[in-house]
C-alpha cells in the first residue's frame, strides 16, 4: 500500500462524497431516497461531452453541465416527486427508480448504448521525489472537492437558507409555522444536490474518460452506500462515508489477491457497519415511540 | 346464509389463481405434445413460469411483510449457479434429466434460503430504507462472488444443461405448488401475523407476535422460491451469466409486483406474465439502440401507475375509477340484495400500500379536547355550594 494509493483513494472518496451529499441532503430534507441521483451524474457527463463536441472549452462544459443538472433536478422534483409528497415512502422510492430508468433510456436513445470518449484534460502527472507519481486530475479533484465540502458545511451552518434547511429536516411542519417556505427549500436542496452531481461527473470523467448511459448507476449505488455508511441525512456523515469507501476501494484494488472481490468487500462493509450501528456512523438513533 | 356466501366468494377467489395457471399449463402442454407450439413460444412460457415464481415470492416480502427488498435477483443468482452446477453433475451421473433438475431445484432453493436467512439477520435490526440498501448490497455481493469464485466459470459464465422446450411444464407445476403454499400461509394465523407486522410493527409486537421469527421466515420462504426460479432459469439459459442478475433485474421483478398490486397474488401472476410477454415482443421487434425503448416504456408505466395510485391530490379520481369498487358494484348487480359486508379481503388496492401509521399524530389528535376540560369550572366546588 503506497502513498499514491491513499491519495487516489482520497480523490475517489471525494467524488463519492460529492455524490453522497446529494443523496443525504435530499434524504434529510425531503425524507426520500432519490434513486435517480446517479443518473443525474450521467446526464452531466453527456452535457460535458456535447459541449466539448461543439466548443473545446472545459470551463464552459462544466458550467453547462451544472446548469443542465440543476434544471433536470428541479424539473424531476416538480413533476415526479412533488405529487407524491405525503404518500408512502415506498411509492416515492419506486417512482425514483422509474425516473432513473427513464433518464437512462432517453440517454441511450439519443446517444446510443456505446460508450463515447470524452477528454476533459490531458493526463499529466507530477513526480514527487523518486517514488511518488500523482496525476494532476487527482490533485484537482481532491482540492476542489474539499473546497466544495467546506463551503457547503459553512453554507448550511451559517446562511439563512442553510439554517432553514436544517429546520425543515428536523421538523417540517414546525419550520413551516415559523415562516420557512418548505417547497422552496426542497427545490433548492434538489438544485444543490444536482449541482454537486454535475461537479462529480466532471471529476469522474477526469478519471475514466468515457461516458455511457449506465455511467451513473454504479457510482450512484456506491455513493448511496457511502451515504448510508456515514448515516443518511447527515452531511458530515456523507463526507466521511464517501472518503472511507473511496479509500477501501482503492486499497482493495491495489492488493492483487482481493482485487476481484472489491465490490463484495465494499458492500460487506456496509452490512457490517449497519449491523453494529443501524443508522450509520454519524446517523441519529431514532427511538421508537408508541 | 351470509357466511356461506362469503365462503363461496373466498373459495372462488382462492381457486381463481390455480384455475388460471392450470388452464394455461394444460392448454400449452397439449399444444406442445401435439407439436403445435413454436420453440420460441415454449421458451417464453418457461420465462413466464419462473417470472411468476419470482414475482409472487417477492410479493410476500414487499406486499405482505411490507419490507422493500431490492436484491431478489441475488437469491435467484444463488439458485441458478448452485442448482445449475448440480444439475449438470447429476445429469451426467444419473442420466435422468428431470429427476436431476428436481433434486437440484431443491438444493438450489435450500442454498438460496440459507442466504435468505443471512440477509434476514441484519433485517431484524434495520428499518425501511436501510433494509432496502442491505438487500441491494447483498445482490451485488452475491453477483461479485459468483463472478470470481473459481468453480463457476468466471466472467464467461457457467455452462449448464439445457432442458429443452418442456421446461415450462415443470416451471408451472412449481408455480402452482408455491401459490398453494402461499395462499394457505396468508389465510392462516401466521399470514395474519405477517400482515399485522406490515401494518404496525410495534402494535404487532405488543400483541405477542414473534416479529423476529416471522421476518426471518418470510425472507427464507421468498429466498427459497427465488432460488428455485434461479434453477429453472439455469435450465432455460446457458451459460448462466452473473450480469443477468443485476440490480436492474431485481427492479424488473419489483415492477411486476408493483404493477400487479402489492399484496395481490393474482395481480403478481398477471403482471409477471404481461411483462414477460412484453419483453419477448419488444426484444424480438426492437434491435440495437431502440432496445432502450423497452426501458422507456417500463419507466413510464412505473411512474404513471405509482403517481396515479398514490398522489394525495388524485384521490377523488382514484375513488371514481377504483376497480375494486367496480367489481363490488358488478357483483351487486347479480345479487338480489346488496350485501355491504362482503369485502374481498386480500385484494389490497393501491390505498393499501404498506405504510407505517404515524402513531404520534394519531395520539396527539386525541389529546386535544382534554385541554378544554381543565378550563371548565371544577364540579366539586358546585357540589360543595349546593351542600350549604
Amino acid at each position: 500500500m503506497s502513498f499514491t494509493t491513499i491519495i487516489d483513494g482520497l480523490s475517489l472518496g471525494a467524488i463519492y462524497a460529492l455524490i453522497a451529499l446529494g443523496y443525504t441532503m435530499v434524504y434529510g430534507i425531503a425524507k426520500m431516497l432519490n434513486f435517480a441521483h446517479g443518473d443525474i451524474i450521467m446526464v452531466g457527463a453527456y452535457a460535458i461531452y456535447s459541449t466539448l463536441l461543439l466548443l473545446d472549452l472545459p470551463v464552459l462544459a462544466i458550467a453547462v453541465a451544472v446548469v443542465v443538472c440543476i434544471a433536470l433536478g428541479v424539473v424531476v422534483e416538480k413533476l415526479a416527486y412533488r405529487p407524491l409528497r405525503g404518500a408512502s415512502p415506498l411509492a416515492v422510492l419506486i417512482t425514483a427508480i422509474g425516473v432513473s430508468y427513464f433518464l437512462q433510456s432517453v440517454a441511450q436513445l439519443i446517444f446510443g448504448a456505446k460508450s463515447l470518449p470524452v477528454s476533459v484534460m490531458e493526463p499529466n502527472t507530477i513526480h514527487l521525489g523518486d517514488f511518488m507519481t500523482i496525476s494532476v486530475s487527482t490533485i484537482i479533484t481532491l482540492a476542489v472537492g474539499s473546497a466544495i465540502m467546506v463551503g457547503l458545511t459553512v453554507f448550511i451552518k451559517k446562511s439563512r437558507i442553510g439554517r432553514a434547511m436544517i429546520a425543515v429536516s428536523e421538523d417540517r411542519s414546525a419550520a413551516q409555522l415559523m415562516g420557512v417556505n418548505v417547497n422552496l427549500i426542497i427545490t433548492l436542496t434538489f438544485a444543490i444536490g444536482s449541482a454537486l452531481a454535475a461537479v462529480a461527473s466532471l471529476f469522474y470523467l477526469m478519471q475514466i474518460p468515457s461516458t455511457s448511459p449506465t455511467l451513473g448507476s454504479m457510482p450512484g449505488i456506491k455513493a448511496f452506500t457511502a451515504a448510508v455508511i456515514g448515516g443518511i441525512g447527515s452531511v458530515p456523515g456523507a463526507m466521511l462515508g464517501g472518503i472511507l469507501l473511496g479509500l477501501v476501494e482503492k486499497i482493495c484494488l491495489s492488493i492483487e489477491v482481493i482485487a476481484p472481490y472489491t465490490t463484495a468487500i465494499e458492500f460487506s462493509l456496509l452490512v457490517l457497519i449497519l449491523m453494529v450501528r443501524p443508522t450509520g456512523i454519524l446517523g441519529k438513533q431514532i427511538k421508537e415511540k408508541v | 346464509m351470509k357466511k356461506t356466501k362469503l365462503k363461496e366468494l373466498y373459495k372462488l377467489k382462492t381457486y381463481s389463481n390455480y384455475i388460471l395457471l392450470a388452464a394455461a399449463l394444460i392448454v400449452f402442454t397439449v399444444l406442445e405434445l401435439s407439436g403445435g407450439l413454436r420453440r420460441s413460444h415454449a421458451h417464453l412460457m418457461a420465462v413466464i413460469g419462473f417470472s411468476v415464481i419470482l414475482a409472487v415470492s417477492l410479493n410476500l416480502v414487499v406486499g405482505f411483510l411490507g419490507e422493500l427488498s431490492l436484491g431478489h435477483a441475488g437469491f435467484m443468482c444463488v439458485g441458478a449457479y448452485i442448482g445449475g452446477l448440480l444439475a449438470k453433475q447429476l445429469t451426467a451421473s444419473m442420466g435422468n434429466q428431470t429427476l436431476a433438475l428436481i433434486i437440484s431445484m431443491i438444493a438450489g432453493g435450500l442454498a438460496a434460503a440459507l442466504f435468505g436467512f443471512i440477509v434476514g439477520l441484519p433485517a431484524l435490526r434495520l428499518k425501511g430504507d436501510y433494509l432496502a440498501i442491505v438487500t441491494l448490497a447483498f445482490g451485488e455481493i452475491v453477483r461479485n462472488l459468483f463472478k470470481n469464485l473459481p468453480w463457476f466459470g468466471g466472467a464467461m459464465g457457467l455452462s449448464t444443461e439445457s432442458y429443452g422446450t418442456k421446461l415450462f411444464i415443470i416451471a408451472f407445476i412449481v408455480a402452482i405448488i408455491m401459490i398453494a403454499l402461499m395462499q394457505n400461509l396468508i389465510h392462516s394465523k401466521h399470514g395474519r401475523a405477517i400482515t399485522a407486522i406490515r401494518d404496525n410493527e410495534i402494535a404487532a409486537r405488543a400483541m405477542g407476535i414473534n416479529v423476529t421469527f416471522y421476518k426471518l421466515f418470510v425472507f427464507v420462504f421468498a429466498a427459497f422460491f427465488a432460488g428455485i426460479a434461479g434453477v429453472i432459469y439455469s435450465a432455460y439459459a446457458t451459460p448462466v451469466l452473473y450480469s443477468y442478475f443485476s440490480f436492474n433485474y431485481s427492479i424488473e421483478i419489483l415492477v411486476m409486483v408493483v404493477l400487479g398490486g402489492m399484496g395481490s397474488i393474482t395481480g403478481s401472476i398477471l403482471a409477471a406474465a404481461l411483462i414477460s410477454v412484453l419483453n419477448f415482443v419488444l426484444q424480438s421487434n426492437l434491435s440495437g439502440d431502440l432496445a432502450a425503448l423497452k426501458y422507456l416504456v417500463y419507466a413510464l408505466i412505473l411512474m404513471f401507475v405509482v403517481i396515479f395510485g398514490n398522489a394525495p391530490a388524485l384521490k377523488p379520481i382514484r375513488d371514481k375509477l377504483n376497480l375494486h369498487n367496480l367489481k363490488v358494484k358488478i357483483f351487486a348487480l347479480f345479487r338480489k340484495k346488496q350485501d355491504p359486508d362482503v369485502v374481498l379481503s386480500d385484494s389490497a388496492g393501491w390505498d393499501a400500500i404498506p405504510t407505517k401509521i404515524p402513531m404520534d399524530s394519531v395520539l396527539s389528535t386525541d389529546v386535544v379536547p382534554s385541554e378544554s376540560s381543565t378550563l371548565s369550572p371544577d364540579p366539586r366546588k358546585e357540589d360543595s355550594t349546593d351542600g350549604k
